[in-house]
C-alpha cells in the first residue's frame, strides 16, 4: 500500500484518516517472515545443542572418542548427499518460476530420493555404532553426540513427511499460489538444514578427527 | 517410592496413584469436580455448547482468543494463589517441635506448582491475553498475521494448564522447585511421575507461546495500518514486539533443555547426571538462558501498559517517547547478558561473576529511565486517579523498592550471602507483584470496558487494589527480614522461635491478598450485574489517545470498518483533535479468516501424547502421535480458509454504532 502522509497539515485541509478503497490482501502475505522468524527459533534449539556438544564432547567416561568411530569417507557420502538434494531442491524451485508442474514434481522426488539415501547413511551408522558399545547411555559425549546428530535427522525425516504432503498437493492443484508459497517454505527449510549440516560436518565430524 | 513395574497396557498407572490417602486432596477434589459439573451443567442447561464451541473455542478473531487468555489466567490464579496461601500456613505454624499440617512430600509438590503455574499459566496467559486483544487494535489491523495458529497456540496453553492439574489428583507433581534442577530432577532422584508431568506441561505449553510469539512479531511488523512508522508505534506495540522477540529467541533454548532431561529420564543419556561425564550445571545454565529472558518477556508488556495509562490519566502525550522506546530495546538486549546472575555461587570464578553482576546493574539505568519518563508525563498533567492509574502510581513504588533490593542481588559479593535465601523470594515477587500483575490488574480494568462495553465497578476495584497492595507489604517485606537473617527458601519447618513473628505477618499479608483477589472477582460479578449503568457507548471512555479506543466498544469481528492512516503518535487523540468525523457510507465487504477446530482437535492430541509419555503408556502416544501428524497434514488440506463479511453486515453494525452513538450524545 503506497500512500504519502503528511504530518503537517496545511489550514483548512482535513486530513484523510481512513483507507476508503480498500482492496483484499492475500492470504499469506507475512507468511515468509513468519517462516523465517520460525527457522531462527529452530536455529536456536539447534545453537543448544551445539553448545552443549561443545561442552561435553570431550567428557568420554573412559569410553570411546571420535577417533575410536568415526569413519570419515561414509561421513563425506552423506554430506554429499544432503548436499545433492539441496541442489536438486533448487532445480524444483526453478521448474516451479516457470511454471512447470511435471518438472517440479520429477527434481522434488529427486530431492526426496537423496534426503532418503541420507537417512539410510545415518541410520546405518548409528546402528553401527551402537552394536560396537557406543550407544547414547555410554557417555556424555555420546549422549550429546546422538541428540544434536539424531535431532538434525528427525528433521530431515519431517522434511521428508512434508515433501510427500506437496507433491501430493502440487498433483491435486497444480503449481497455484498457495502450493508455491509451500514449496517456498519448504525449500527454505530443506536449505536450512543443509547448513545445519555443514555446522555438524564440521563441528562434530571434522574437529573430532583432528 | 518403589519403581512400579510398567504394564503394557497401563503403563505405570495404578489405583495407587490417586491421592485417596490424602485427605486434603480429596478434598480439593471434590470440591473442583462440584464445581466442574456445575459448570459442565450449567453450560447444558442453557444449551450453550455449539455457541461455545463455534463462537469461541473455534475462533480465529484475536479479541476473543484473547479473552479466553484472561479468563484461562484468572482460573490458574486460583489454583496457583491457593499453593501460596498453603505454604504460608505451613510456614507460619511449622514452629516450635510443630510439623505444621503438610508432609514434606506434598509441602515440596505445593511450592514447584506454585512457581510453575504462576509463570507459565497465570503471568504468560495473562500477559499474551493482553497483547493479542491490544496490539491488532492499536495498530488498525483486522487481526492477526496466523489466525489460525493464534487459536492452535491458545489451546496448546490450555493442554499445558490441564496437564499440570491433573497432577494435582493422578500421580503427583515435581518436587523439584519451579525450574527441576538436576539431579534431583533426574531419574534416580525423581522416579515418579512428577518431573515427567513438569517436562511434559511446560514442553505442550512452550510450542504454543514460541508460536503466538512469532505470530505477533508478524503482526506487528507487517501489518500496521498505513501512516504508522515503527516510531509512531503506541508503547505498548512497541513493548510486546519486544516481548515477542524475546521469546523467540528464549523458548527454543527451554524446549532444548528440557528435551535433554527428558532423554536423561526416558532413554537414560548422560548430560546432567553425575556420573559417565554429565554436568548438571549445563541444565543449570541453559534454563536460565531462558528463564532470565522470560522475567523481561512478562516485565516488558506491563511496561507498555504503564505507559499507555499514565499518558493517558494525565492526559498528556507521553514524556519521552523515544527514550522509552530505546529503554525497551537495550532490556530486550540485556537480558540476555545476565543469565549467569542466578548462579554466582556457581564457582565460575570473579571474571566471569563481575561481567554478569555489572550487566545486571546496566539493566537498571533504562529501567531508570522509564521510571522517570513516567514521571514527567505525570508532571503538570491534569491526573485522574481512576483504577489503572491507582495500580500504576503503586507499581512505581513497589517496583523501585524491588529494583533495588535486585541491583543488591546483582553483587557477586552480596549474592553469595543472599543466594537462595527468602530475601531473593522477597526480590522477585516484589518485581513480578508489584510489576507484573500490578501492571495486568492496570490493563485490565483500563480494556476492560473495550472488550465488553461497560466499565468495572470502581468500589470494588479499589477494594482490590488495597487490599493487594497492602497485602503484597505485609507478605513479602517479612521475607526480606527473614532472608537477610539468613533463612533459606522451600523450608518446610523451623527451630527458632524468634523467627515465627514474621512469619505470621507474612501469613496476613498472604490472607489480605486473597481478600485482593475475592474483591477482584467481586467487582467482574457486581460490574456485570449493574453493566447497563456501566455502560459506555463511545468507545472511548478514557478520552485516550490510541487507535483501538476509535472503534466500538467490543470491537466488530472486523475492528475497523475502514482501515485508518495514522498522521502521529497517538493517532486517535490526533483524530479527535482534527475533528475526525466516522464514516457513514462506503462500506464494502470485509475479507476475513474463516472459524476452525483444527487448533482444538491438534492440541487434544498433544494433550493426550503428553500424558501417554508420562505415564508410559507406550502404545497411546504412538497412537496419539500419528493421529497428531495426520491431523496437522490435513489441516494443510482444508482450502476453505476465508469469507467477505457482506456489505449489508458492515452497513448494520456501523448503522447502529450510528445510532447509539447519536442517542447518547451528550449524554
Amino acid at each position: 500500500m503506497t500512500m504519502t502522509v503528511t504530518t503537517v497539515q496545511d489550514a483548512g485541509v482535513q486530513p484523510v484518516f481512513y483507507v476508503k478503497d480498500e482492496h483484499d490482501h492475500p492470504e499469506g502475505g507475512s507468511t515468509m517472515l513468519g517462516f523465517w522468524i520460525y527457522l531462527m527459533s529452530d536455529c536456536l534449539i539447534f545453537a543448544a545443542l551445539f553448545a552443549t556438544y561443545g561442552v561435553l564432547g570431550r567428557s568420554f567416561a573412559a569410553g570411546p572418542s571420535p577417533h575410536d568411530l568415526f569413519e570419515l569417507p561414509l561421513v563425506a557420502l552423506n554430506t554429499s548427499m544432503l548436499l545433492f538434494s539441496s541442489i536438486t531442491y533448487g532445480f524444483a524451485m526453478l521448474a516451479m518460476e516457470k511454471g512447470r508442474v511435471g518438472t517440479t514434481q520429477l527434481w522434488l522426488a529427486i530431492t526426496g530420493l537423496f534426503g532418503l539415501a541420507f537417512l539410510g547413511i545415518e541410520l546405518y551408522e548409528f546402528t553401527h555404532l551402537i552394536l560396537e558399545g557406543a550407544t547414547p547411555q555410554r557417555s556424555a559425549f555420546l549422549s550429546s553426540f546422538f541428540t544434536l546428530v539424531g535431532t538434525h535427522g528427525l528433521h530431515v525425516t519431517f522434511g521428508l513427511i512434508w515433501l510427500v504432503t506437496l507433491m501430493v498437493q502440487v498433483a491435486q492443484r497444480g503449481l497455484v499460489q498457495t502450493n508455491r508459497r509451500r514449496l517456498m517454505c519448504l525449500s527454505l527449510f530443506w536449505h536450512f538444514l543443509d547448513v545445519i549440516w555443514i555446522g555438524v560436518f564440521t563441528f562434530v565430524y571434522l574437529m573430532g578427527m583432528l | 517410592m518403589s519403581p512400579t513395574p510398567v504394564s503394557p497396557i497401563f503403563g505405570r498407572f495404578t489405583l495407587e496413584a490417586l491421592p485417596i490417602h490424602e485427605p486434603i486432596l480429596v478434598v480439593t477434589f471434590a470440591v473442583v469436580a462440584l464445581g466442574g459439573i456445575a459448570v459442565l451443567g450449567a453450560i447444558t442447561y442453557f444449551r450453550l455448547w455449539g455457541y461455545l464451541w463455534r463462537e469461541w473455542f473455534t475462533t480465529v478473531d484475536h479479541k476473543r482468543i484473547g479473552i479466553m487468555y484472561m479468563v484461562l489466567g484468572i482460573i490458574m490464579l486460583l489454583r496457583g494463589f491457593a499453593d501460596a496461601i498453603m505454604m504460608r500456613l505451613q510456614q507460619a505454624i511449622a514452629f516450635g517441635g510443630s510439623e505444621g499440617y503438610l508432609p514434606a512430600h506434598h509441602y515440596d509438590q505445593v511450592f514447584s506448582a506454585h512457581g510453575v503455574i504462576m509463570i507459565f499459566f497465570v503471568a504468560m496467559p495473562l500477559v499474551t491475553g493482553l497483547m493479542n486483544f491490544v496490539v491488532p487494535l492499536q495498530i488498525g489491523a483486522r487481526d492477526v498475521s496466523f489466525p489460525f495458529l493464534n487459536n492452535f497456540s491458545f489451546w496448546m496453553t490450555v493442554s499445558g494448564a490441564v496437564i499440570v492439574m491433573m497432577s494435582l489428583f493422578v500421580g503427583e507433581f515435581a518436587r523439584t522447585g519451579w525450574l527441576a534442577y538436576p539431579p534431583l530432577s533426574g531419574i534416580i532422584y525423581s522416579p515418579d511421575v512428577g518431573v515427567d508431568y513438569y517436562i511434559w506441561a511446560l514442553q505442550v505449553a512452550g510450542v504454543g507461546t514460541l508460536l503466538s510469539g512469532i505470530n505477533l512479531i508478524c503482526t506487528i511488523v507487517k501489518m500496521r495500518a498505513p501512516g504508522m512508522t515503527m516510531m509512531k508505534m503506541p508503547v505498548f506495540t512497541w513493548t510486546s514486539l519486544c516481548t515477542n522477540v524475546l521469546i523467540v529467541a528464549a523458548f527454543p533454548i527451554l524446549t532444548a533443555v528440557l528435551s535433554l532431561l527428558a532423554l536423561d529420564r526416558y532413554v537414560g543419556t548422560n548430560f546432567f547426571t553425575n556420573d559417565l561425564g554429565g554436568n548438571p550445571m549445563m541444565y543449570v545454565n541453559l534454563i536460565w538462558i531462558w528463564g532470565h529472558p522470560e522475567v523481561y518477556i512478562l516485565i516488558l508488556p506491563a511496561f507498555g501498559i504503564f505507559s499507555e495509562v499514565v499518558s493517558t490519566f494525565a492526559g498528556k502525550r507521553l514524556f519521552g517517547y523515544t527514550s522509552m522506546v530505546y529503554a525497551t530495546v537495550v532490556i530486550t538486549i540485556l537480558s540476555y547478558l545476565v543469565w549467569l546472575h542466578h548462579f554466582f555461587t556457581m564457582g565460575s570464578g570473579a571474571s566471569v561473576n563481575s561481567f554478569f553482576g555489572i550487566t545486571t546493574m546496566i539493566i537498571s539505568i533504562p529501567t531508570g529511565a522509564k521510571m522517570f519518563n513516567w514521571l514527567f508525563t505525570m508532571y503538570r498533567g491534569r491526573i485522574r486517579f481512576e483504577l489503572p492509574m491507582m495500580w500504576t502510581l503503586a507499581f512505581m513504588l513497589t517496583f523501585v523498592i524491588g529494583g533495588m533490593t535486585g541491583v543488591l542481588l546483582a553483587v557477586p559479593p552480596a549474592d553469595f550471602v543472599l543466594h537462595n535465601s527468602l530475601f531473593l523470594v522477597a526480590h522477585f515477587h516484589n518485581v513480578i507483584i508489584g510489576g507484573v500483575l500490578f501492571g495486568l490488574f492496570a490493563g485490565i480494568a483500563f480494556w476492560f470496558p473495550k472488550a465488553f462495553g461497560f466499565k468495572l465497578d470502581p468500589f470494588w476495584g479499589k477494594m482490590s487494589f488495597w487490599f493487594w497492595v497492602i497485602g503484597f507489604y505485609f507478605a513479602f517485606m517479612p521475607l526480606y527480614v527473614l532472608g537477610l537473617m539468613g533463612v533459606t527458601r522451600r523450608l518446610r519447618v523451623f527451630d527458632d522461635p524468634s523467627l515465627q513473628i514474621w512469619f505470621v505477618l507474612a501469613g496476613f499479608g498472604a490472607f489480605l491478598i486473597f481478600l485482593g483477589i475475592l474483591s477482584f472477582l467481586i467487582q467482574i460479578a457486581v460490574s456485570i450485574r449493574n453493566r447497563e449503568k456501566l455502560r459506555d457507548f463511545t468507545g472511548d471512555p478514557w478520552d485516550a489517545r490510541t487507535l483501538e479506543w476509535a472503534t466500538s466498544s467490543p470491537p466488530p469481528a472486523y475492528n475497523f470498518a475502514f482501515t485508518p492512516i495514522v498522521h502521529d503518535n497517538d493517532a486517535w487523540w490526533d483524530m479527535k483533535k482534527h475533528g475526525y468525523q466516522r464514516p457513514l457510507e462506503g462500506f464494502k465487504p470485509i475479507h476475513m479468516p474463516r472459524n476452525t477446530p483444527a487448533g482444538v482437535f491438534l492440541a487434544g492430541l498433544s494433550m493426550v501424547l503428553a500424558v501417554a509419555l508420562i505415564w508410559y503408556v507406550w502404545w497411546l502416544a504412538a497412537i496419539s502421535f500419528v493421529a497428531l501428524l495426520a491431523t496437522a497434514i490435513g489441516h494443510t488440506f482444508n482450502n476453505n480458509r476465508d469469507f467477505h463479511i457482506p456489505a449489508e453486515e458492515v452497513v448494520q453494525t456501523e448503522g447502529e454504532r450510528t445510532r447509539l452513538l447519536a442517542g447518547h450524545a451528550g449524554a
